[in-house]
């Protein structure tokens, strides 16, 4: 049977269980006097069969469909006569997508060892599946026979069910460790491979970045250098810009709006400040790209033409400029959001005691309110330093790919995102220093961004003000 | 002794006015500063949906020219009795390249013809045919059809290309224009609504190419990521707000997740590329993948919004279902989860327009190549809305750019409605205790 078709057989019969085992407590019940002299209520000794005949065959339909290609790519490289047998790995791989292109019909030209093996490829295809069903089904039947005759009344069948699910529930929420170790062993493991090759101190010191690996001996311009200062510059000298634009505006917004405004101001403001934030980054890449770039260039080029100052008039059309002003207005939302939640936490006496001391509004928020309210303002700022330097699409769109290291908001810079995605985009190889670096670089983006984390968190819990 | 007294006091008194005043100048000028910053956020916001709405309006029209086709078997090379075969293969370009070309006979040299040709797109040869396979008895008539403009013309028609600029910087030329203004002049130019880019997927020619594919692929991926994080935040919420016990498993989790809510999107896209296409072998560019990634991005922001909607619920109803006899489990499926269920829905419908306005990690797996057919199923190769926004706005091209804006407006569109739904959710179904 093919997955589809199995998978509908295998919930009907599922429910049949679940039916069944209701059935069969209630049958059971009867002589005692009916369900009240059941140990659970029937639905439970059905879900009990349900979990019985489920829970198993699911995990063996997962663990068959993670074993099973790699079984049968196993048992038929085995076959495969002599000469085969000593190719390298990557040459054996080539031979095991010949054959599966010659099993399905797409390459009739081949020697006769191959087509062997396509042929022996197809046999276990097919035993692979037949074998699945059989599997499955009788596990399906021996979970519900089983629990057909584990059924008594003083069975607990509910304490059976709540136990199951909740394993379940707990390794629902332990998918977020998962995730975590996923994404530290999948980038970890390249850029072990890739530090190897590159040693760490050249990659975090380097200040060459042209990844182009040569091809032949001789080729000119791919020396691939991969030092990584450049894109650490750009990165921050984006990043900087950024938040230049969006602290000012994103604190001076939470401190009116928690502060000064009506509450009817307040209601409707806030939520259009959160559209920003919703507005998603690809939107704001092309923004960045083909308005505010083009924009930011001719303005400068005015400038430098009218003052004669080479800066300006040699003012690239892929500004770091544009990308983090643009990355600014993004981040604003995020910032006034953040230090409006601590400036409103700021007890209402300390607001109190200022203004009847005689302070204005504006004393009694920069004296008073912000010293209190500083150590969660800075660390939203790391927050939103953290979200700026792992931001990709806007830079992607709008930054530019020439590693240079400059401090000149108008010159074009990349960055480390950018990087990432370009290395990889495209690019079919794996094993190629080039897409090794892109994952040394997602291991370094992902240490600074938890860093900056812990930090923020560290700066909130250390030097928050106990209050009452 | 009273003079300096009250000289004194009169001093004191001004020096206080004086600096009174200043005072409220500095209360005047920091209000200011708050209202210049409110309104230069919200100014932003203004340019920004400006800007797209301006270049993109036009992208939902596109032009037509009218010719009068002469279906003649010969010139289309049909045999006597034409099978749908023979008019699949027929030469429609041809008919409709004599066709523009009778309108338009001044233009003579070989350069000059050929910008005539490229007056009609090569769809209009497409749909022609598909027009005649549908009524065969067209084939020798003289009919009058209204065919998809190029894209050069079609941008001139919209206003996308200035007549005022000097010819050289220009791709609409002079003479372009001119005939353009003939056929304008008889009524052969019509401006139309633009069903391509609603039902096209992907084309290398901008009139042609529509946002249906990516429509679709952006539903697949989104109903994966919605199947899959939406039960499992739910459980993982309710496993750590009504059953963990408080110990170093729990606290490793909670971090995890918080951890998790800040991790740059591109680094999910990392783990998508090695571990669910390198090691698990899923295919390439496929929805389910993208699916699969965008379930591990918005799995925290579930999982958070989920936990706040259970603490909502007030512990007087828990107790009162413990104290009529049910268990915890029951306490909580037959009681908690009903009444935090507004709440999660909220939480997760907002996951899910982030979810579909992401785009760094779906490069990452691929979903970047182009893909003309509109996707069958969340296994077929694929795209989504914001990376064909992404490929897009990397066209140069006139054409290209406005579709851009056109994609961007529908995705903000589908943002707006979603965001007001949880709003409207939250409004009309979250009950304050």
């Amino acid at each position: 049977m093919q997955t589809p078709t199995l998978l509908t057989v295998l919930v009907i019969l599922v429910l049949a269980g679940y039916w069944i085992g209701r059935q069969r407590s209630i049958q059971l019940a009867q002589p005692a006097g009916g369900i009240r002299f059941l140990r659970s209520l029937p639905n439970y000794y059905g879900l009990m069969a349900v979990v019985w005949a489920g829970v198993p065959a699911v995990l063996v339909l997962l663990l068959w469909g993670a074993f099973d290609s790699v079984l049968v790519r196993g048992m038929v490289m085995a076959g495969l006569p002599e000469q085969f047998q000593q190719l390298t790995a990557e040459r054996q791989g080539l031979i095991f997508n010949q054959i599966g292109n010659i099993a399905r019909g797409a390459d009739p030209s081949a020697d006769p060892a191959l087509l062997a093996a396509a042929e022996h490829y197809k046999n276990l295809l097919q035993i692979s599946v037949v074998a699945r069903s059989i599997v499955l089904l009788s596990i399906v039947f021996a979970g519900i026979g089983i629990a057909y005759f584990y059924i008594k009344p003083e069975v607990r069948a509910r304490e059976h069910f709540e136990a199951v699910l909740r394993t379940s529930l707990l390794t629902c929420s332990l998918i977020a460790i998962f995730t975590t170790l996923g994404i530290v062993m999948s980038v970890l493991w390249e850029s072990i491979k890739f530090f190897r090759i590159i040693p760490p101190t050249e990659f975090l010191f380097g200040l060459q970045w042209s990844p182009q690996i040569a091809l032949r001996a001789d080729q000119q311009g791919a020396s691939g250098a991969f030092g990584a200062i450049p894109l650490f510059a750009g990165t921050l000298l984006i990043a900087a810009i950024a938040l230049i634009v969006a602290v000012p505006i994103g604190l001076m917004s939470a401190i009116y709006l928690a502060e000064y405004a009506k509450p009817k101001v307040r209601n409707t403001v806030k939520p259009l400040l959160e559209v920003l934030a919703g507005i998603p980054t690809v939107v704001y890449g092309f923004f960045a790209a083909l308005t505010a770039a083009p924009f930011i260039r001719d303005v400068a080029h005015w400038i430098g033409n009218t003052f004669g100052w080479e800066v300006f008039a040699n003012a690239s059309a892929q500004s770091a400029l544009a990308a983090g002003a643009v990355m600014g207005i993004m981040i604003i939302p995020f910032i006034s959001s953040l230090a409006d939640d601590v400036i409103t936490a700021v007890p209402r006496s300390l607001r109190d005691g200022s203004l009847a001391i005689g302070a204005t509004r504006s004393e009694t928020i920069r004296k008073v309110i912000f010293p209190a309210a500083l150590p969660g303002i800075v660390g939203s700022i790391i927050l939103a330093a953290s979200r700026a330097i792992g931001e990709t699409m806007i830079v992607v769109m709008a930054a530019g790919l020439s590693a240079k290291l400059t401090a000149n908001p108008l010159d074009s810079v990349t960055t480390v995102t950018v990087q990432i995605a370009t290395l990889l985009v495209g690019d079919q190889e794996f094993d190629s220093p080039k897409t090794m670096a892109a994952f040394a670089l997602g291991l370094t983006l992902f240490v600074v961004t938890l860093g900056l984390n812990f930090i923020a968190l560290k700066v909130v819990n250390k030097y928050r003000e106990q209050y009452d | 002794m009273t003079d300096i007294l009250n000289e004194m006091a009169t001093r004191r008194e001004q020096k206080l006015k004086r600096s009174l005043s200043k005072r409220y100048r500095q209360e005047v000028v920091f209000k200011a500063f708050g209202v210049a910053s409110i309104v230069s956020a919200l100014l932003f916001l203004v340019i920004l949906l400006w800007t797209i709405f301006a270049q993109g309006h036009t992208a939902f029209q596109t032009t037509q020219v009218r010719l009068s086709v002469d279906l003649d078997p010969v010139t289309l090379g049909l045999p006597d009795n034409p099978t749908e075969q023979d008019i699949f293969r027929a030469s429609f370009g041809t008919v409709l390249r004599d066709a523009i070309m009778a309108k338009i006979p001044e233009a003579s040299s070989r350069r000059e013809r050929r910008a005539v040709i490229e007056f009609i797109s090569t769809g209009a040869t497409y749909d022609l045919r598909d027009k005649v396979i549908a009524n065969p008895e067209l084939i020798g008539q003289t009919i009058e059809y209204w065919a998809l403009a190029g894209d050069d013309l079609n941008q001139f028609n919209k206003g996308n290309i200035d007549r005022n600029v000097d010819e050289s910087n220009r791709q609409f030329k002079d003479n372009q224009i001119a005939w353009f203004d003939k056929l304008d002049a008889n009524g052969d130019i019509k401006t139309t609504f633009n069903t391509n880019f609603f039902t096209n997927g992907d084309s290398r020619d901008a009139e042609m190419a529509g946002i249906a594919g990516s429509i679709v692929g952006s539903f697949y991926v989104l109903v994966v990521t919605l199947l899959l994080s939406f039960p499992i935040g739910v459980a993982a919420a309710v496993y750590l707000e009504e059953f963990a016990p408080k110990n170093r498993v729990t606290e490793i989790i909670e971090i995890n997740i918080n951890n998790l809510a800040a991790v740059p999107s591109i680094v999910f896209g990392l783990l998508g590329l090695a571990i669910f296409l390198n090691v698990a072998h899923l295919p390439r560019s496929a929805p389910v993948v993208g699916g699969l990634v965008l379930t591990l991005m918005s799995l925290p922001t579930i999982i958070i919004s989920s936990r706040a909607a259970i603490k909502a619920v007030p512990p007087s109803i828990r107790e009162a279902a413990t104290g009529m006899g049910a268990s915890k489990m029951q306490v909580v499926l037959q009681h908690v989860l009903p009444l935090a269920m507004p709440g999660m829905m909220t939480g997760t419908i907002i996951a899910m327009a982030q979810a579909l306005g992401e785009t760094a990690p779906l490069l990452m797996i691929g979903m970047v190549a182009f893909i003309v057919d509109i996707p069958s199923g969340p296994m077929d190769a694929a795209t989504v809305l914001p990376v064909q926004i992404y490929t897009w706005a990397e066209n140069p091209e006139l054409g290209f750019r406005e579709n851009t804006s056109g994609a961007i407006i529908v995705l903000l569109g589908f943002l707006a409605f979603m965001n007001a739904t949880a709003v409207y959710l939250r409004k009309r179904l979250e009950r304050r205790w």
